[in-house]
C-alpha cells in the first residue's frame, strides 16, 4: 500500500490551497486526488470575474484564479492524481481510490484533508409540484453546459432562487442571447451577494422578484411554462396569487449543499446547521488526523475566503502529522446563539490559537445596525458592530490570542445584538 | 407479416414478447414512446405482492399467486436485483385487527403459504422504527421488491436477443382488418400481423375499439410517490402496508431494490391520460398519510417526488382474454395492482391463449433465456475490478458520484439489443441520475457519452421523449469540440 503525510481529496481551490499551505509547512509526501480530468474544480466554469479580490487584490476570473493555485503546485511539485474517484475513506486514513490508470487502489494517509465542495439542491429536495419535462437545469449544471461545453440551455428563462450562481448564470444567459424573464426570491431578500444582485439583475434590467416563488410545472416534453405565486412572511405560497409565465427553461439556484458522503463513511461528526463536518480552529474534524476546508465544511460566497480556511486546514494537517503525539488540549463549543444559522469552526482548543481566530459566521435574517458578541457565560469576549448584515454575505469575527487567553473553559455563544439604529 | 404484434412495451408486453420468443413465430413489440418501460411499469411501488388481497377466483387472486414465485428464476435470468423482503400489512389499532385477520383468510383462500398474524412485541422487533399505536399485522415472508424499469427493459433486450423486432415511437392510430390479418397503423409506417396482444395498459380500451365493440373502459388513476436519499433506506425492513380501505392499499412506504426509501401513493382519478403532474395537496396527503406508519421519516431528505397511472378496468379484474369479436385479437387490459407481480404469470397464460389461436407453438431449438450479464461495476471484487479496467479503462472512470456509476456501464446500456437512446434511458438502464444530485453533475456527461457513442450533436439527445430537447443551440463561440475538431 502506497504511503503518504497528507492526501488531500478534491483539487478545487480548498484542496489545493491546503496542498500548498502543507507543503510549504514542510510536508513532502503530498496526494492531492481530484475525480475531474483538470485541477481547478469549480472556478473552471466560473468565468466571470470577482475572484481573488481580498487574497491577491486583484480581479481575477475563476480559471485565473485557479491558474495560480495550479501553477503553485506545479512549482511545489504537489503530486496530484486526475480523472480519479475517492470510493471510500476509514477512520484510520486508509483511502479507497479509482482510476483508469491504475484500477482499485488503497493509499495510507498521514492526515486526510477534505476538501469536496458542495453540490447544488435540486428540484426533488424543494418539491417542486407539475409535470416532469426536459429543460429543469441547476444553475450550476447550466452553467458547466454552457461555459466548459459550449452549449446553450434555452431560450426563455425563469430562474428561481438568487444564490450567486444563478445570478452569475441570469447575466450570462442574457449576454449569449436569451431572454431571462424574472429571477424569484422565496423570501424577501436574495440569497446570494448584493454586489452580485447589482452587476448581474440591475445592470441588465432583470427583474427581482422577491417573496415569489415557482408552485407548478408546465409541460409534457419541454418546460412550456411555470405558475409562480407570492409567498407570505413564512415564505409559503400564497393561494390565489399565482400567475402563468411561458418559459422553455427553468433555472434552480436553490441552494448548496456540502458534499459529505466521504466524511461519513470515515465516520466524522457532522453540524446539522452547516451540513459539514465539526471543526475546530485547525480545522480538524471528530476524528483525529481527518481534517477539512472549503465547502465542504459550509458553502463559502468568496474563494478567497475558502483558500483562507483551507491554508488553516493545511498547516493543521501538517502539523498533526508532524507531531503526531501532542498533549490532549480540552476544547470548548462554539454554539451559535440568537440570530445565527451557524458559527464555524464549531469547538476550538483556547490555548491552541496561535495569532487569532477567524469565526465564520451566516445570521439568519436581514438586520439592521447590530452587533455579533461572543461571550462566555455573561462575559462578553468580542463585540463588533456592523451596519447590515444579510444571510447571503458570511461574516468573519477575529478575536485576538489575549482575548482567547481570557476563556476560562465554559461553551462560547455567538449571537446578534440590534442596536438602535 | 408479423405472426404476432404486441402492442405496448411495458413490463406486460416486454415479458409476453419475451415469452414468444421462445418460439418459431415472428413477433412485432410495439410502443408509442421512445422507450420501453415509459407508462406505467415506470411509476409504480415495485412491489411482489404475496396474493392475499385480491378477492379468491379473481384473475387478479389467480395469476398474483401463480406469478409470485416465478421471480426468482425470473430475476436471475433477466439479470436484475430482486429482493424478498417480506411485506407487513400492519393494524394501527385494534379496529383494523380485523382487517388484518381478514386478509389472512383471504391469503389462505387463495393458497398463499407462508402467512402469519404477528403480534406488537414481535412486530416492535421486526420494525423499531414502525408508530407506537401499531398493534398488530399480518406478515407474508414472500413479498418482494423490484425495479419494475429493469423487468421490461430486460425482458425486452432478451427478446430483441431472440428475434422479436421492436419498433419504437410507434403510436398506434387504427387498426384495420378487412383484408385477413391486423394491419397496425402508424404515422411512421404500418405493421401487418396474423395476432394482437394487446398490453396498452392505460390505452388498452382505445385499442380494443379500433377492432371491437367497447367491453371494458380503462380509468386511469394516478399514484403520487416520494423517493428518499438511500440515507433513509434503513428505515424499515419490509414493505409495510397500511390496512386497506375501499380507495385501495393506502400509502405504503417500502425500501427500493437500490436501497432508496420509496414513499406513496395516493389514488386520484383523472381525466387526461398524459397528464403526470404532482401536486402539492395530494402529496402533502401522501406524507401525512405515511406519517401514520412512522413518525421518524426524513423528509427533508426526499430526492425526487413523481407520479404513476394505474389502468383501472371498470370490470375490477384484469381482462385477459381473446376478443370474441375480433378472432386473433388479445386483450391483456386493466392490469393494475398486482400486475407486476402477475405479470410473468400471465405472459404465460398469453402464450398459451397464442398457442390455442395459432393451432400450436414450436419451440426454438436456439432460444436463450439468459440476457447477457450486466456488469454493476462497484459490486465486484477489487481484483475483477482491476481486470476489468485493463480491459476497458472506462471502467476506471466513474461518471456518477452518487450512485457510483462508471462510464463503461453507460457505454454498455447503450450498445445492449434496446439501448439507451436518452438521458433517462439511461438513468433506468445503469442509474446515474437517480441519486441525490439528480444528474447535475453527471447529467452533462451522460449528454456527451451518449452523443459520442449514438454518433450525434449533443443538441440532438433527448431527455425521454423525442420532443424533450436538452440544449437549444451552440453558444456564440461554439462548443469545445467544434473548435478542436470542425465538429463534434
Amino acid at each position: 500500500m502506497d504511503s503518504f503525510d497528507i492526501v488531500v481529496i478534491g483539487g478545487g481551490p480548498a484542496g489545493m490551497a491546503a496542498a500548498v499551505a502543507a507543503r510549504q509547512m514542510g510536508i513532502e509526501k503530498i496526494l492531492l486526488i481530484e475525480r475531474d480530468r483538470e485541477l481547478g474544480g469549480i472556478l473552471q466554469q466560473c468565468i466571470h470575474n470577482g475572484f481573488g479580490l481580498h487574497h491577491f487584490k486583484e480581479d481575477l476570473t475563476g480559471p485565473e484564479f485557479s491558474e495560480r493555485y495550479i501553477k503553485m503546485m506545479g512549482e511545489l511539485g504537489i503530486l496530484s492524481r486526475l480523472d480519479t474517484m475517492v470510493l471510500s475513506i476509514t477512520r484510520n486514513r486508509e483511502v479507497v481510490l479509482i482510476n483508469s490508470a491504475e484500477g482499485v487502489n488503497t493509499v495510507k494517509a498521514g492526515a486526510v484533508i477534505l476538501a469536496m465542495g458542495c453540490r447544488e439542491r435540486t428540484r426533488g429536495a424543494i418539491n417542486i409540484p407539475g409535470s416532469r419535462p426536459a429543460g429543469i437545469f441547476t444553475a450550476g449544471a447550466a452553467q458547466r453546459l454552457i461555459n466548459i461545453e459550449g452549449y446553450m440551455v434555452g431560450e426563455r428563462i425563469m430562474m428561481l432562487g438568487t444564490g450567486d450562481i444563478g445570478l452569475i448564470m441570469a447575466r450570462r444567459l442574457t449576454l449569449e442571447g436569451s431572454k431571462v424573464i424574472a429571477v424569484l426570491a422565496r423570501k424577501p431578500y436574495p440569497g446570494g451577494l448584493m454586489r452580485n444582485v447589482v452587476q448581474c439583475l440591475y445592470d441588465y434590467g432583470i427583474p427581482l422578484l422577491l417573496q415569489h416563488t415557482v408552485v407548478e410545472i408546465l409541460g409534457k416534453d419541454r418546460v412550456r411554462g411555470v405558475r409562480v405565486a407570492r409567498t407570505d412572511e413564512n415564505s409559503l405560497p400564497i393561494p390565489g396569487t399565482e400567475e402563468l409565465y411561458e418559459c422553455d427553461t427553468l433555472i434552480l439556484s436553490v441552494g448548496l449543499i456540502p458534499e459529505n458522503e466521504l466524511s461519513l463513511s470515515a465516520g466524522v461528526e457532522m453540524d446539522r446547521r452547516t451540513g459539514g463536518p465539526i471543526v475546530n480552529e485547525s480545522r480538524e474534524t471528530s476524528v483525529p488526523g481527518i481534517f477539512a476546508c472549503g465547502n465542504v465544511v459550509h458553502v463559502h460566497d468568496l474563494v478567497d475566503f475558502v483558500v483562507e480556511e483551507s491554508e488553516i486546514a493545511g498547516k493543521g494537517a501538517a502539523r498533526f502529522v508532524q507531531l503526531p503525539v501532542e498533549k490532549k488540549v480540552t476544547s470548548v463549543a462554539l454554539l451559535p446563539g440568537t440570530g445565527l444559522k451557524y458559527v464555524v469552526p464549531q469547538r476550538v482548543n483556547p490555548a491552541k490559537v496561535a495569532e487569532r481566530l477567524d469565526l465564520f459566521l451566516r445570521v439568519n435574517r436581514v438586520y439592521g445596525p447590530s452587533c455579533i458578541e461572543v461571550k462566555e457565560g455573561g462575559e462578553v469576549l468580542k463585540k463588533v458592530k456592523r451596519p447590515r448584515m444579510n444571510p447571503g454575505e458570511m461574516e468573519r469575527v477575529r478575536i485576538d490570542r489575549n482575548a482567547m487567553e481570557t476563556i476560562k473553559g465554559s461553551d462560547l455563544t455567538v449571537e446578534v445584538v440590534e442596536v438602535e439604529g | 407479416m408479423f405472426d404476432v404484434a404486441v402492442v405496448g412495451a411495458g413490463v406486460i408486453g416486454t415479458l409476453i414478447a419475451r415469452e414468444l420468443s421462445r418460439y418459431r413465430l415472428e413477433v412485432a413489440l410495439l410502443d408509442r414512446s421512445n422507450d420501453v418501460a415509459n407508462g406505467s411499469t415506470k411509476a409504480n411501488s415495485g412491489i411482489i405482492h404475496a396474493g392475499y388481497d385480491a378477492d379468491p377466483g379473481t384473475n387478479k387472486a389467480k395469476f398474483n399467486v401463480l406469478g409470485n414465485p416465478l421471480f426468482d428464476e425470473l430475476c436471475d435470468q433477466l439479470d436484475i436485483q430482486f429482493n424478498r423482503i417480506g411485506s407487513l400489512v400492519v393494524a394501527f389499532n385494534e379496529g383494523e385487527r380485523a382487517t388484518v385477520e381478514q386478509l389472512y383468510g383471504r391469503g389462505i383462500s387463495n393458497g398463499v403459504a407462508g402467512l402469519r398474524i404477528i403480534e406488537r412485541e414481535e412486530l416492535q422487533a421486526l420494525e423499531p422504527n414502525l408508530d407506537d399505536a401499531a398493534v398488530c399485522a399480518l406478515h407474508a415472508p414472500q413479498a418482494g421488491i423490484v425495479d419494475p424499469w429493469e423487468i421490461a427493459v430486460a425482458a425486452a433486450e432478451i427478446a430483441a436477443e431472440n428475434g422479436v423486432e421492436v419498433f419504437l415511437n410507434f403510436p398506434v392510430e387504427d387498426i384495420d382488418r378487412s383484408a385477413g390479418p391486423f394491419r397496425i397503423i402508424s404515422q411512421g409506417g404500418e405493421v401487418e400481423a396474423r395476432c394482437v396482444i394487446n398490453c396498452a395498459g392505460v390505452f388498452a380500451d382505445r385499442i380494443h375499439g379500433m377492432v371491437a365493440a367497447p367491453s371494458f373502459e380503462i380509468t386511469a388513476r394516478k399514484g403520487q410517490y416520494f423517493v428518499l436519499d438511500k440515507s433513509a433506506g434503513d428505515l424499515i425492513n419490509h414493505v409495510i402496508f397500511q390496512c386497506p380501505t375501499r380507495e385501495g392499499k393506502g400509502v405504503l412506504v417500502t425500501r427500493s431494490v437500490h436501497g432508496n426509501l420509496l414513499v406513496g401513493p395516493d389514488a386520484q382519478v383523472i381525466d387526461d391520460k398524459e397528464n403526470l403532474s404532482t401536486n402539492r395537496d395530494r402529496l402533502d396527503y401522501v406524507r401525512r398519510s405515511a406519517g401514520k406508519i412512522s413518525k421518524k421519516i426524513p423528509f427533508n431528505e426526499v430526492i425526487r417526488s413523481f407520479s404513476g397511472l394505474r389502468a383501472t378496468p371498470s370490470t375490477k379484474d384484469f381482462v385477459i382474454e381473446e376478443s370474441r369479436q375480433a378472432r386473433g385479437f388479445v386483450d391483456v387490459a386493466g392490469i393494475e395492482s398486482p400486475g407486476l407481480t402477475a405479470a410473468p404469470a400471465i405472459a404465460r397464460h398469453v402464450r398459451d391463449l397464442i398457442s390455442g389461436i395459432m393451432g400450436g407453438l414450436e419451440e426454438k431449438k436456439d432460444f436463450n433465456p439468459l440476457r447477457r450479464k450486466v456488469i454493476r461495476f462497484m459490486d465486484l471484487p477489487d481484483e475483477r475490478k482491476n481486470e476489468l479496467i485493463r480491459k476497458d479503462p472506462r471502467y476506471g472512470r466513474v461518471v456518477c458520484r452518487c450512485e457510483h456509476i462508471t462510464e463503461g456501464e453507460i457505454v454498455d446500456a447503450i450498445h445492449r439489443k434496446v439501448g439507451a437512446r436518452t438521458v433517462d434511458g439511461i438513468k433506468k438502464r445503469v442509474r446515474p441520475g437517480m441519486g441525490r444530485c439528480q444528474g447535475g453533475f453527471c447529467g452533462p456527461q451522460v449528454l456527451r457519452i451518449l452523443a459520442r457513442e449514438l454518433g450525434k450533436n449533443p443538441t440532438e439527445i433527448v431527455k425521454n421523449e423525442c420532443d424533450s430537447y436538452i440544449l437549444t443551440g451552440s453558444t456564440k463561440y461554439g462548443g469545445i469540440e467544434e473548435q478542436v475538431h470542425g465538429q463534434f
